[in-house]
């Protein structure tokens, strides 16, 4: 019998690590140190005791709060070796990269090494696991410092209490990891639970570029999903983080992104969302240094149920810091999407330039676009500005690709991909943003998934 | 000189007083025994006593609503307010102690002394009745009701039964729960069919006591292809002991019809003003919504409207000033609820000092709708650096017909501007002054001349006080 993942069996089973044998290399959080055993069971104290969001919860206006019980997934078990081996063929990336790992059922499947060169210079690519056993100060140090705060404490406590895999990137001062790092994360069973960590720390003057895939092994499996990924940059740091959410079209999701920019230092931050029937997302960027900079992005396309709530803060913590935000939906349909986001200016933190721009483009009559765009602003040497709109394909256009002999299901087609370009073109990586393109038109192209 | 006996208050005043004009005092706290009261009274019919005492049940079940606004409304104690006081009791204040910096805005705003004695609450009457006269004959000809809601609910329950509480229900929220138990004062207006009302009706041509007091409720009904204009409030601050202010103002626009409505508000820095305002506009109808907020220790008003037939407009147009230890929560509600309808917003806020300017706005446009559109501007200025502004708008749009737009942006006055005007000899006060009136300018335009011109020597005053 599976456990359930809120049976206090299950709880005490990751903890104690008892789940079984690891594929893959490295230890499991077995001996975990005792300072991380107090945090996990706090944390699933926490969770236990915060309520379930409400409807009437402002941070969950106009969310569907049904189908939050989680008591249907059973916690993630270790695959047999050929399913492993399955899933590792399947991990479809780059072509070119500095490194891949691949997690099944929060477990480590493979990993292709770094280069010889970069872990000479010190830069530490690790699964969590390793990470908790080699470089306990450091992951002590920032293992998710930063609070959750749109909303979704009681699943971050959760995903606290039974996160047991993830990424845990190190780059040292000065280091510039040219190629992308890429991690894929499999959940591999029906009505599983899967919690995928990244945590990428970059030092003063480094760059990296990370790109994390969520995708379910069987498209048409239900399961939960409770991700976090938390980026932290020293002065004058440059990461570029790509999160592509493609769990299954029956799956219910988190995804909880915190950004903490150093001085000088600049974040860019993209989330492709594709999968999920549900999916919850909050990106909390914290401007931290003096010069620092965040980017926001994100781009979907919407199909079926599907319902795609987004929450966003951007918290202006020093002077002279900048983010700005660009999040791109198309629906069709009878889909839903949320977007809810603030720029916040704290007192002192003079000449922010924030910007924050929502853009829905509805494709079905049955498409239904949320946007709660917000400034809270308690300085007044700024400049912060946001917009939100919400609109069609514009009749002419389509006529004048209609009068060429474009079919309509084509040339709407065309239009969502001229309307999400502006996203990727953002990224400033060609062969990334092919892919998330790519990815955006097998989406298209995959509409027996989402009309059930 | 705090006796209401010593006051000369004038019991005589015509058409517009109401019966119970004796001192009425329902005492503290609110209870049924109060809302009872209230309505004997006034003599009111029995189902407006029902009707009262419904709301009460609703109020005490209703939460305060601070999951979401200010959570200085804890600071609201329901047990020491007064609920009911007629004529008379209000004025219990002499010249002399109305503050000075008070008697000093009436000079610069140029407030006659007759009105000046009523807007600091030395006078429970200000006697307009010579004009309320005139105004009331000429729009009586047209066939226009215009009176107070009692004698409305009394003397025409034909037409006000028809409509009250029916835009805004009674468990809208909280405090229009409140107002619905113990409302008095407040306007009734019914205006025929194809009349056009040249006179703009306001308020404050039958000012009284009641008509400025805690919980007035106002009902407006255009009724097809009519025109009117009301005006309440004015830019003169308006003294006051009562803590809260909780009004509910309903607007009906039927087929065709449009109706403007001003609000001026500026009461004194210890109240708070919680105001529910929301029309129904028919088809092709328009209902304009004009506000302006510069007083109260905490406003939280939302003028909505929604749009019930095809091709009806609505439009709310906002301007908020907070000062310190004022918070401006105001916005808009667009509810689009046919096809070709449309809605625009446009506000601009400025806080000073350590103001606090919050836009809140929701837009609604649900499924199977065609041709309905939205746009929504808003603007703050920051004038110092302990300033606050929030925007917070909800939109939802659903289906391929409809198209929404949003756009807010927070700036400070530009640093060269103020230095190009001082270069020119202006003081700096000026210069801000003058940046704050432009950046208002065009919404000030819409305002009545009077208000228009009030407006600016306002915010003058308030410049003023803010540079250094």
């Amino acid at each position: 019998m599976i456990p359930s993942i809120l049976e206090p069996e299950f709880m005490e089973q990751t903890l104690a690590g008892a789940a079984g044998k690891l594929i893959g290399a490295g230890p499991l959080l077995n001996d975990s140190p005792a300072w991380l055993q107090a945090l996990r069971s706090s944390a699933w104290q926490r969770f236990e005791a915060l309520p379930m969001p409400q409807r009437t919860d402002e941070t969950w206006r106009f969310s569907n709060v049904r189908g939050l019980d989680l008591s249907a997934y059973c916690a993630p078990q270790p695959l047999a070796a050929d399913a492993g081996d399955d899933l590792v063929a399947r991990s479809q990336g780059l072509d070119q990269i500095s490194g891949r790992m691949v997690f099944g059922n929060d477990r480590l499947l493979s990993r292709e090494a770094l280069s010889e060169q970069l872990r000479e210079r010190g830069v530490l690519w690790l699964s969590l696991e390793e990470a908790v056993e080699q470089h306990p100060d450091l992951v002590r140090k920032h293992f998710m410092r930063e609070d959750a705060i749109l909303g979704s404490q009681k699943f971050a406590a959760l995903h606290q209490s039974q996160v047991r895999a993830g990424t845990f990137l190190y780059v040292p001062r000065g280091v510039e990891v040219a190629l992308p790092l890429e991690s894929f994360h499999w959940m591999a069973e029906q009505a599983g639970a899967c919690f995928p960590h990244t945590l990428i720390i970059a030092e003063e003057r480094s760059k990296v570029t990370v790109v994390d895939y969520l995708q379910s092994a069987d498209p048409a499996s239900d399961g939960f999903a409770c991700g976090v990924s938390d980026l932290w940059l020293g002065a004058g740091a440059q990461v570029t983080y790509v999160c592509v959410q493609d769990w299954s079209a029956k799956a219910r999701s988190f995804q909880l992104n915190s950004t903490v920019v150093g001085r000088d230092a600049r974040a860019l931050a993209l989330n492709l969302q594709l999968g999920s029937a549900a999916v919850r997302s909050e990106s909390v960027s914290h401007l931290r240094g003096e010069g620092g900079r965040s980017e926001m992005l994100s781009l979907a396309l919407t199909l079926g149920r599907q319902e795609l709530d987004q929450r966003t803060f951007q918290i202006h913590e020093v002077p002279h810091t900048s983010s700005d935000l660009l999040y791109k939906v198309a629906l069709d349909d009878v889909s839903r999407s949320i977007f809810s986001g603030v720029i916040r200016v704290n007192p002192g933190a003079h000449q922010t330039d924030a910007y924050q721009k929502v853009r829905n483009l509805l494709l079905s009559d049955e498409a239904e676009a949320n946007s709660a765009p917000g400034l809270e602003i308690e300085a007044d040497d700024v400049r912060c500005t946001h917009g939100a709109t919400t609109g069609q394909i514009d009749e002419e256009e389509l006529f004048y690709l209609l009068s060429r002999g474009i079919p309509k299901k084509e040339a709407q087609k065309l239009f969502v991909d001229g309307f999400l370009q502006e996203v990727i073109a953002r990224l400033g990586h060609d062969a990334l943003g092919d892919s998330l393109r790519e990815k955006v038109h097998a989406k298209c192209g995959s509409n027996h998934h989402w009309h059930l | 000189m705090t006796d209401t006996d010593t006051l000369d208050i004038d019991r005589s005043v015509g058409d517009f007083s109401y019966p119970e004009k004796h001192e009425f005092d329902a005492g503290y706290g609110l209870t049924a025994d109060t809302v009872n009261y209230i309505a004997n009274v006034k003599g009111e019919p029995e189902w407006i006593r029902e009707f009262r005492l419904r709301a009460l049940d609703v109020f005490e079940k209703k939460p305060m609503p601070t999951h979401w606004a200010s959570k200085d409304l804890e600071a609201i104690n329901f047990d020491k307010i007064r609920y009911y006081l007629a004529h008379g009791q209000k004025a219990t204040r002499s010249w002399d102690e109305v503050p000075e910096d008070v008697k000093r805005t009436f000079e610069r705003l140029g407030i006659p002394e007759q009105e000046r004695k009523f807007l600091a609450g030395v006078e429970a009457q200000f006697d307009s009745e010579a004009v309320y006269s005139n105004i009331k004959k000429a729009v009586g000809d047209q066939g226009v009701i215009f009176v107070g809601s009692t004698e409305g609910l009394i003397k025409h329950p034909e037409i006000f039964r028809k409509w009250f509480g029916k835009v805004i229900p009674t468990g809208d929220n909280k405090f229009s729960a409140l107002n619905s138990a113990v409302f008095s004062g407040g306007s009734f207006i019914y205006v025929p069919p194809g009349v056009k009302v040249k006179h703009p009706l306001q308020a404050y041509f039958r000012i009284n006591a009641e008509n400025f007091g805690q919980f007035e409720r106002t009902l407006i009904i255009a009724d097809e292809g009519s025109e009117v204009m009301y005006m309440e409030g004015c830019t003169a601050p308006k003294f006051e002991t009562a803590t809260l202010h909780s009004a509910v103002v309903e607007l009906v626009a039927l087929k065709g019809a449009k109706i403007q409505y001003v609000t001026v508000q500026n009461w004194s820095a210890n109240v708070f003003n919680l105001v529910t305002k929301r029309a129904i506009a028919h088809e092709e109808a328009e209902v304009k919504w004009i506000d302006c907020n510069i007083g109260s220790r905490l406003t939280m008003k939302y003028p909505g409207v929604v749009l019930k037939g095809r091709k009806a407009r609505g439009e709310v147009i906002s301007i908020a000033l907070a000062s310190d230890g004022q918070h401006q929560d105001t916005g808009a509600k667009m509810i689009h609820a046919a096809d070709e309808t449309t809605s625009n917003i446009v506000s601009k806020s400025i806080s000073v000092g350590q103001g606090r300017a919050t836009y809140r706005g929701m837009v609604h446009m649900p499924k199977h709708l065609k041709g309905c559109k939205n746009n929504t501007e808003c603007d703050a200025l920051m004038i110092n650096a302990d300033s606050r502004t929030d925007t917070y708008p909800a939109i939802s749009v659903r289906g391929t017909g409809n198209a929404a737009q949003h756009e807010a942006s927070v700036s400070q006055i530009s640093a060269e501007q103020i230095f190009y005007m001082q270069q020119r000899g202006l003081s700096e006060a000026q210069a801000m002054s003058l940046s704050v009136n432009g950046f208002v300018n065009d919404l000030v335009r819409q305002f009545p001349m009077e208000y228009s011109v009030e407006l600016k020597r306002l915010i003058d005053m308030e410049m003023e006080g803010s540079v250094g």
